[in-house]
């Protein structure tokens, strides 16, 4: 069994009365690439949102290679409210901010593309490279750091090199085409270096041909930039090719684990998503 | 795949960028010669002057709404802190007790160079921005701008009050610190020999404007306009906002207090009921018709906004004879009802301001680039 990188126990995510993901517990370790499918509503955006740091979570635990990056547990109105299992088991409040869980090295796209829409492609990626950066604020504003900034630049090139994004990296990022700001995407996380990558359902709107060329793609890069993959996806095509495993969410609750295959078979999955027959 | 090998390129110089440093290079020695040659009283100094440090202040209004999409309303606040810090620093220490004739001379009773005024002027504004930042950048757009402008006429009221008399002279006037007139050399009959007040002013605004739009330019800058373009996604990127947001509060809220300093020399005279609301929409304004998101937008409308408001449209506000025929309407506060509809034309066709979100030297770019940049707004 290879090294842990993302560790899930028993994450309950509660909005009032709404529990949106309910008791999740979810491995991915290094070098998998793992999906998390479920129909809609099921609670997936949710659960990205708290690996990623966007909510805390009302209960459970959140691990980053051995790292706590979230804890807590149910306080205030909560207390009454809550209806998920494991209360009062996780003690501590930990709530690492985006920015901080991105610097550990987790990167992630959204599901409804945000890029920054004043920007050029270009500068788009070069942002990401800012959370590095060693100089001031005075050095940096004074443009004193012109090594650093020119390696910054240099490394950005690289990557839309990489990426077959060059020839379009004076563009305006929201003037690209549909996919092209997919990939956008996707070459801005990795400007942030990460070990792991989480994409909300990357191949969303895209047609058949396009979503062969995602998958090529998500495990070109993988084995470039030695990654782990976590993956929100709607297209069964497309996860069950390139998945190592897969999660299943229905209702905020995991109903099932396993391999492609052994998910096509399991009678659980195949109800949430086509219902029971009227019997 | 044949791709060219990725290389940056080193920083040239190219035409447009060299036309634009001319052009300021012009415009500060017309600045500088024409003080030498016409008469010091006239209007157009005074337009300079008040200009160059609205400008200023338009330019740090917008590297805080424009560049990084906070919108706040504090900017007169933070004046009235840099013209006090200014003042209260730099009044000479002979003077001071005719100043503060009811405080008995006052608390402070040291006096220091105008330039170190200058300074700690801004940094105590930013002081300021940074106590005030810590609840208030929490909230987000109007929220921030309630908050904002809660805070600028809390600190009006608080700098009347005559109980820290002793320090701001509680509603009366600070006056007899040094002002722009004291940078003329003159000889020992006090006949001017050099001219300096309109040159100095566009001195220090020029640097503190240069200084903002490095940092506009600057990594920190990409970082601010991230933030502005999706919040999310540029914490997602690894950008603390807490931080970041804090950064360009503090800088906008420095040169907010530079430019009060420069209101004061200006002015003669500082009293805390002068910065009112009004002058915060007076910039906002400037920010807004300049071009939210463009240095040069702020800095060419703030010249016109003052030019039209001090000088050219001051004939509406007489009686004129063409003639024999005395001309309708005009009369003391028409040139209010122009300048209110001059206003409402340029929010109504310029939508985007006079400058959008271009700079100088895209003026003269080729125009392919703007089409891109104009794309931004679809």
């Amino acid at each position: 069994m290879s090294e842990n990188v993302l560790h899930l126990e028993n994450v309950t995510m509660q909005f009032g009365g709404v529990v949106a993901a309910n008791d999740v517990c979810l491995d991915v370790n290094e070098g998998e690439i793992v999906a998390l499918i479920g129909p809609n509503g099921a609670g997936k955006t949710t659960v990205f949102n708290v690996i990623t740091g966007v909510y805390p979570p009302t209960n459970g635990r959140v691990t980053l290679r051995g790292k706590v990056i979230a804890e807590d547990q149910p306080r205030g109105k909560m207390r009454k409210l809550y209806a998920g299992g494991h209360a009062y088991e996780y003690p501590h409040t930990v709530n690492q901010t985006p920015d901080r869980i991105t610097k550990l090295g987790m990167a992630r796209t959204f599901q409804n593309i945000r890029l920054f829409k004043s920007m050029t492609v270009f500068e788009n990626v070069l942002v990401a490279k800012h959370m590095n950066m060693k100089a001031g604020f005075f050095r940096t504003a004074l443009h004193l750091n012109g090594a650093e900034e020119r390696r910054m630049r240099e490394d950005t090139l690289k990557l839309l090199e990489i990426l077959d994004l060059t020839d379009v990296k004076d563009e305006i990022a929201t003037a690209l085409p549909y996919g092209k700001q997919r990939r956008l995407e996707i070459a801005r996380a990795l400007s942030t270096n990460p070990s792991m990558l989480l994409l909300d359902e990357p191949a969303a709107g895209m047609n058949p041909q396009e979503t062969e060329e995602l998958c090529a793609f998500i495990r070109q890069i993988k084995e470039r930039f030695g990654l782990t993959v976590l993956l929100i996806e709607h297209d069964m095509n497309l996860v069950m090719d390139i998945s190592d495993r897969i999660y299943v969410l229905n209702f905020g609750a995991l109903i099932a684990e396993g391999t492609p295959a052994e998910i096509q078979q399991n009678p659980d999955v195949i109800t949430a998503y086509l219902g029971v027959a009227e019997t | 795949m044949i791709q060219a090998q990725p290389t940056i390129k080193p920083k040239k110089l190219d035409a447009a960028t060299i036309i634009t440093i001319a052009i300021i290079g012009v415009v500060y020695l017309l600045a500088f010669v024409l003080e030498q040659v016409m008469p010091a009283t006239s209007m157009l100094f005074t337009v300079l002057k008040k200009g160059a440090t609205y400008a200023l202040v338009a330019v740090s209004m917008n590297l805080l709404n424009g560049f990084t999409g906070l919108f706040s309303l504090g900017q007169a606040g933070f004046m009235l802190i840099g013209s006090y810090a200014f003042a209260i620093l730099t009044i000479p220490v002979a003077q001071r007790l005719s100043v503060y004739q009811y405080y008995d001379g006052g608390l402070v009773q040291f006096s220091l160079p105008w330039l170190v005024a200058i300074v700690l002027a801004g940094l105590f504004a930013a002081l300021f921005a940074f106590l005030i930042g810590l609840p208030v950048l929490r909230l987000k757009s109007d929220y921030l701008a309630i908050a904002t402008l809660g805070f600028a006429e809390i600190i009006r009221a608080i700098f009347q009050w005559d109980k820290i008399g002793t320090l701001t002279n509680g509603s009366n006037l600070l006056r007899l610190f040094p002002t722009f007139a004291d940078f003329n050399v003159r000889d020992e009959s006090g006949q001017v020999l050099v001219y300096w007040s309109t040159f100095v002013p566009f001195v220090i605004a020029g640097v503190c404007i240069a200084f903002i739009l490095m940092l506009i330019n600057s990594s920190y800058g990409r970082a601010f306009k991230a933030i502005r373009d999706d919040e999310t996604a540029a914490e997602a990127m690894g950008i603390n906002l807490a931080k970041h947001k804090m950064i360009a509060f503090c800088t906008s809220s420095f040169f907010a207090g530079v430019g009060g300093a420069m209101l004061a020399m200006y002015a003669n005279s500082v009293q805390a009921k002068s910065f009112t609301t009004a002058m915060t929409y007076e910039i906002l304004l400037i920010v807004v018709i300049g071009g939210i998101g463009s240095v040069t937008g702020s800095v060419m409308s703030a010249f016109l906004f003052v030019a039209s408001s001090e000088w050219w449209l001051r004939f509406l506000d007489q009686e004129q004879m063409i003639g024999a025929w005395k001309v309708p309407l005009l009369r003391n506060g028409f040139r209010l009802v122009v300048f209110s509809l001059i206003i409402m034309a340029v929010v109504l066709f310029f939508r985007q301001g006079i400058m959008g979100s271009r700079e100088l030297p895209d003026l003269f770019r080729k125009r392919h680039k703007l089409a891109g940049k104009g794309a931004r707004k679809a």
